[in-house]
């Protein structure tokens, strides 16, 4: 019972990431695209809870629809571009693209489907995605790459603020 | 209790081969720069899902602050590009890509 339960969640979570990207292609209006995206964002989340990974799945919600998405409306609303005025590629770029993107999710299906990727079958820990534990993996393993990161943080915030500023003395 | 006890791992790589190949449709099928950034963003979130998988599978938390520093670049990358675009658009008042072939010419 558990197990299929596990299944149907597997299954109904991946199938609205898939639907909510592909809406996001698809739709005319970016707001929308932005909102189905947010949509696929949440399902990932849950796909990072049912794999034990509980600080993941807050920091990506947190961090995607909580601050990238946002910063996305931002930008179309400022820029007033939530008009379907949007001129399309010719109609052979599209087809070509569609070709291409396909062929390209069938090959990476089927050169990794066959693949045997069996781990030596352990116990199961479940404390592996908890704060404690990644922490400890962080301030530890992981300390020079988390204060770069702060330095990459900075140049970023410093580069945004210069790009979009409207003088420049 | 974990999903990767009952689910094979190759269904996670399935998905994420998906995903990744809608985000790779969606850069070359649009137009609108900001809809292929939001495409990149599908396309870094499928590797962290595969991550994520590959974690649970081999019981390494190292995987997962992998993923933590995915985040981290990605956050930093939307900021400048955002801000990029919104200078381009100031600039020539779109955000139609193939309009900005300058240098092709």
């Amino acid at each position: 019972m558990h197990m299929t339960l596990t299944q149907i969640l597997f299954g109904v979570l991946s199938f609205i990431a898939i639907l909510g990207g592909i809406l996001m292609i698809f739709s005319k209006s970016p707001i929308h695209s932005v909102l189905y995206l947010i949509i696929t964002f949440f399902a990932i989340a849950g796909h990072y809870i049912l794999l034990n990974a509980q600080f993941l799945a807050v920091v990506h919600i947190i961090v995607y629809a909580g601050a990238i998405m946002v910063l996305f409306l931002f930008v179309i609303m400022m820029l007033n571009l939530n008009k379907e005025t949007e001129t399309h590629k010719p109609a052979w770029i599209q087809i070509t693209a569609v070709i291409i993107g396909g062929l390209m999710m069938v090959t990476l299906v089927g050169a990794l489907k066959g693949a045997s990727m069996l781990a030596e079958n352990n116990k199961v820990d479940a404390t592996i995605g908890l704060t404690k534990r990644l922490g400890m993996v962080l301030f530890n393993d992981f300390l020079v790459p988390f204060e770069l990161s702060s330095i990459l943080f900075l140049a970023a915030m410093v580069g945004a603020v210069m790009l979009a500023k409207k003088n420049i003395h | 209790m974990s999903a990767i006890e009952i689910i094979p791992i190759n269904w996670y790589v399935t998905l994420s081969a998906i995903l990744f190949g809608m985000g790779v449709l969606g850069v070359l099928f649009r137009r609108n720069a900001i809809i292929i950034l939001m495409c990149v963003e599908l396309m870094l979130n499928a590797v962290n899902l595969l991550l994520v998988a590959f974690s649970a599978q081999h019981n390494d938390p190292n995987a997962q602050v992998f993923v933590f520093f995915i985040m981290a670049v990605a956050a930093a990358e939307v900021a400048v590009g955002l801000a990029i675009l919104m200078m381009i658009f100031r600039n020539s008042k779109t955000t139609d890509i193939d309009f900005l072939n300058r240098l092709k010419h």
